[in-house]
């Protein structure tokens, strides 16, 4: 079994890093009654025996003594990481995996990037190393930030470089909170572009998520659980934004419950390789199968079912919502409509109670009404896990490697482009030692190959298939 | 005489389970229909074949479990440990911590080199427990990273370690409509090494065998386990011990290979070996199914096919599914539903209907070899010259070379008749001349390419596959 190591960067990154936390002791409490530290649960947490003073108190198996999270918290002003240190989780994190700094980054990338990057390369390399000497077996990073800002945006892009050179072998997974349209922050249309070479460059997975998705999300929500529509009750454990149960126990700020969503993203994901199921996928599976070209790994995400009704039988129909669902462009975690645009390729990950003949029947149905891509038409990884998420019977994660991406990214260099035309704040940016106009320039230059090998997709996608000729033998 | 059996991956390792399992149930059953004295001789071969004996009576497979990663090889292990009435060896896995991530390249050359010697030594180990080898079962799926590359690269070492012995590999094909995104890339590396290193491939297609738990064990949520079983099922009706010649209550001693005849008794080992060495007849088993090696796919087909509920109330006649059976044979039928009676052979005489297209619908299936299995009630009775029809054949091999038929009155299953078809025809041109096709759309594109070129399977690899690939599906296609 192996483990990840998760990075989060800036206040939106320790934000939604907090709530996976929470969400991942919850679901191995659920599973591991007896207490025992098993390979399950070392994916994301040590063991460790407070009692020991220094690095001597890791203890590999047997009862449960104190759990620390495998992650390090990065962010340069001090109030996100203060709170959580003296929240709830402030016995899961080890302290000595933080950097904190306290004047922040301004909403400034080349800041995080440059200036952060180098006053703190050395702590974050040895910070790093330290968790990854913990590990038996690192497999991932998983890194979480927001492209926005300055820090996560800046900082957080600086780190895929040093993970890059100093464990290649080791997968980068990143989430990434894309700015919404109507982002208060002004300049971070620069800090998105300035970040998403960094993506393009040294990222092997990317999972972009924007803020107005979840806030729809979460809307649709609200109004199907109180409107009181539905004759039966929805389980109060199972909506997939609460942290009911959880050490948490409020929800006190606006955010909580758009972060729920994103870290249940984050255990889905993680599932078929922490629990036993008939039909594994581990995580490196999921960029062997849903990468084809190296630049083009950027995957679309979508979680059904959002909540689940107290009714314990779950007919066959229900089931094939959940599939359904998990294609509409209501339940992407971007603005995005996969059902319009071209599957490069496609993972379906199911969790519980679901057995491969369901699996096999909603892609018979399903695939006629989706596009894929002439050279890999059956398209399709798909994985069952036995164990289900907390308060649900079954789960289903869609990741999807679609042109419907491409909006998103258009949109962003468009915003660019109107604040770069009139070279607004630029000389925030260009102060700051090794920024120069070139690097805005590159940045362009990369977003917009990316967004033409995607209009080169889609180019294909009213041609008629035809197969390549074959290979003639002679016999 | 005894296989071994090496379980790769997550597939390998869950229908290896199921396969010990059923043989297991299978040899202990009550109702084989049949006396004393021959149900115990059938165990005994049954044991010494796929068990071997512990001290404290509890019978172990004769099994080595191969798995990158821990889970899957933890739960088999538990699952027999649960079951408790055969077990694993104690020291017969061997497990990594991290996958092969799907990936055939690494598969083959990460986890292949880096592993040989533990894992040939684990083989080496459970090969010196047995009395004499017959030899190996690989049980692996094409579509994923370590059964595929793994399992070519073992199956190549065994080669070159055991030539004398004979391999045969159970692979696994994927859904159609995909299970893996690379799975066909997989496929095409995977089975044209094993072209050049194995005897012979047992081949069971997911799909088919969906389709069978669906339609003729009507299982409404089919699960893996079920899927398994069915599988399970049909190796057991291939492989459990069946007599050696006609009229004898010997039961064979080698499944793979040599006939044995005489009249001493199985477990009286020198004697058998004696009479091994003096009546040794030609009859080599996977000479006849095997007898070029451009043609190594072998399928099965077994009859009848039905879930244990409604088995208590058919009676069949071995008339009926030796017909239905030869039907399903030429008509190239997956399962004993949906039988297509138009087909039928050239008539003998006039010269083949031409060179078979992949896409003729009525094409007779020709075959190269056949070996028919029979087991349970009135067995001697059972007619089976229809198969022995020289129009069922290729030219270059007599009727009498190409078919062979075992027999035994030992009900398999609780199954008071069935018949299984191990056949090398043109069974399996169609699905392989897919998943060629889909793979070269695929490689055109270069899609995933540098997946494996970071492993060491550079493009020439692939074309190197693709050629030989698309060699065999032309021979088959001429036959």
């Amino acid at each position: 079994m192996t483990q990840s190591v998760v990075v989060q960067v800036g206040q939106c990154g320790n934000q939604i890093g907090c709530c996976f936390w929470d969400l991942a002791l919850r679901e191995h409490a659920a599973v591991n009654q007896k207490g025992i530290y098993d390979d399950a649960i070392s994916s994301f947490f040590r063991n460790v025996d407070t009692r020991v003073v220094g690095d001597g108190g890791s203890i590999s198996k047997g009862k449960i003594s104190s759990l620390k999270a495998r992650a390090v918290l990065i962010d340069m002003e001090e109030g996100v990481v203060n709170e959580i240190l003296q929240g709830p989780l402030r016995d899961v994190f080890d302290s000595k995996q933080l950097i904190t700094d306290i004047s922040g980054s301004g909403n400034n990338w080349a800041v995080g990037h440059k200036i952060f990057g180098n006053l703190y390369r050395e702590q974050i390399l040895e910070k790093l190393r330290k968790s990854a000497e913990h590990c038996d077996c690192l497999q991932c990073f998983f890194i979480i930030h927001s492209m926005g800002g300055g820090t996560g945006s800046g900082l957080g892009t600086f780190l895929l470089k040093v993970l890059e050179d100093e464990f290649p072998e080791v997968y980068r997974f990143v989430t990434s909170i894309y700015p919404s349209s109507e982002d208060d922050v002004i300049t971070s249309p620069y800090n998105s572009m300035l970040a998403m070479k960094e993506l393009n460059e040294h990222a092997d997975c990317v999972l972009p998520i924007d803020n107005q998705s979840l806030f729809d999300i979460i809307s649709k929500i609200d109004s199907v659980v109180n409107s009181g529509k539905l004759g039966t009750t929805v389980k109060p454990k199972s909506v997939i934004t609460s942290g009911a149960g959880a050490i948490k126990k409020q929800h006190k700020k606006p955010f909580d419950a758009m972060n729920n969503i994103v870290a249940n993203l984050l255990l889905n994901l993680t599932s078929s390789a922490r629990f036993e199921g008939s039909l594994n996928m581990d995580l490196n599976e999921i960029s062997m199968n849903l990468v084809p070209f190296p630049q083009l790994h950027y995957l679309v995400s979508s979680l059904t079912p959002l909540y689940t009704l107290a009714d314990v039988n779950i007919p066959p129909r229900r089931l094939d919502q959940m599939f359904s669902d998990a294609f509409s462009k209501d339940h992407q975690l971007i603005q995005a409509d996969p059902r319009h645009s071209l599957y490069l390729a496609c993972a379906l990950m199911v969790r519980g109670n679901v057995q491969i003949s369901d699996l096999r029947r909603n892609i018979e149905r399903l695939k006629p009404t989706l596009q894929f891509v002439s050279w890999n038409q059956e398209g399709w990884k798909t994985s069952l896990c036995s164990v289900p998420p907390v308060g649900h019977s079954h789960s289903l994660l869609a990741l999807a490697n679609n042109t419907c991406v491409k909006p998103t990214f258009m949109e962003l260099r468009e915003r660019f482009m109107r604040l770069y035309k009139k070279k607004a704040h630029l000389h925030h940016y260009l102060h700051v030692e090794g920024m120069e106009e070139s690097s805005f320039a590159e940045a362009v230059s990369s977003l917009s190959a990316l967004i033409q090998e995607y209009n080169e997709l889609d180019a294909t996608k009213s041609m008629p298939v035809q197969d390549v000729p074959r290979l003639i033998v002679a016999v | 005489m005894s296989i071994v059996t090496v379980q790769l991956g997550q597939c390998g390792n869950q229908i290896g389970f199921e396969v010990f399992d059923s043989l297991f149930s299978d040899s202990h059953c009550s109702q084989g229909l049949c006396s004393k004295r021959e149900n115990e001789a059938y165990q005994a071969s049954c044991k010494e074949r796929f068990f071997r004996e512990e001290k404290n009576g509890i019978p172990i497979a004769r099994a080595v479990l191969v798995d990158m990663e821990p889970k899957v090889i933890n739960q088999t292990l538990s699952k027999a440990a649960q079951a408790s009435r055969w077990k694993y060896g104690q020291h017969a896995c061997f497990c990594q911590k991290q996958g092969s991530g799907n990936n055939w390249a690494y598969g083959y050359s990460m986890h292949g080199p880096r592993h040989e010697e533990s894992i040939m030594n684990l083989i080496q180990k459970e090969v010196e427990k047995c009395d004499s080898l017959s030899g190996f079962f690989v049980i692996m799926s094409m579509a994923g990273g370590t059964g595929s590359g793994l399992g070519a690269f073992i199956t190549q070492k065994l080669q070159d370690q055991y030539s004398n012995s004979l391999k045969m590999n159970q692979i696994i094909w994927p859904y159609g409509t995909g299970e893996v995104i690379v799975q066909n890339y997989n496929s095409i590396l995977t089975l044209s090494h094993l072209y050049r290193s194995s005897d012979a491939f047992l081949i069971h297609e997911n799909d088919v065998v969906h389709k069978i738990c669906a339609k003729r064990m009507n299982i409404k949520q089919i699960s893996f386990s079920n899927i398994n079983q069915v599988l399970a099922h049909q190796l057991g009706s291939v492989f459990q011990p069946t007599y050696s010649s006609e009229g004898s209550f010997h039961y064979r001693r080698n499944p793979l290979g040599i006939y044995s005849l005489g009249p001493e008794f199985v477990w009286s080992l020198f004697t058998t070996l004696l009479i091994h060495a003096f009546l040794f007849l030609t009859g080599d088993l996977m000479e006849h199914l095997v007898p070029h090696p451009e043609f190594k796919m072998l399928g099965v087909r077994n009859i009848p096919q039905m879930s244990e509920n409604s088995l208590a109330y058919s009676t069949f006649t071995w008339a009926g599914l030796l017909k239905h059976l030869r039907q399903m044979l030429i008509s190239n039928a997956k399962m004993e539903e949906g039988i297509n009676w138009q087909v039928r052979p050239p008539l003998s005489g006039l010269p083949p209907l031409g060179k078979m297209s992949v896409n003729k619908e009525l094409h007779f299936n020709t075959s190269i070899a056949n070996l028919v299995i029979l087991r349970g009630k009135d067995v001697l009775s059972a007619d089976v010259e229809a198969f022995k029809d020289p129009a069922l054949y290729t030219s270059w091999l007599e009727p009498v070379d190409a078919f062979s038929v075992w027999k035994t009155q030992r009900a398999f299953n609780k199954y008071e008749k069935c018949a299984a078809l191990v056949s090398n025809s043109q069974f399996l041109v169609k699905p392989l001349d897919m998943i060629v096709g889909k793979a070269w759309n695929m490689f055109a594109s270069k899609a995933y390419i540098h997946q494996y070129t970071k492993f060491g399977i550079e493009e020439e690899d692939f074309l190197d596959s693709f050629t030989l690939l698309e060699q065999v599906v032309a021979s088959y296609c001429n036959v």
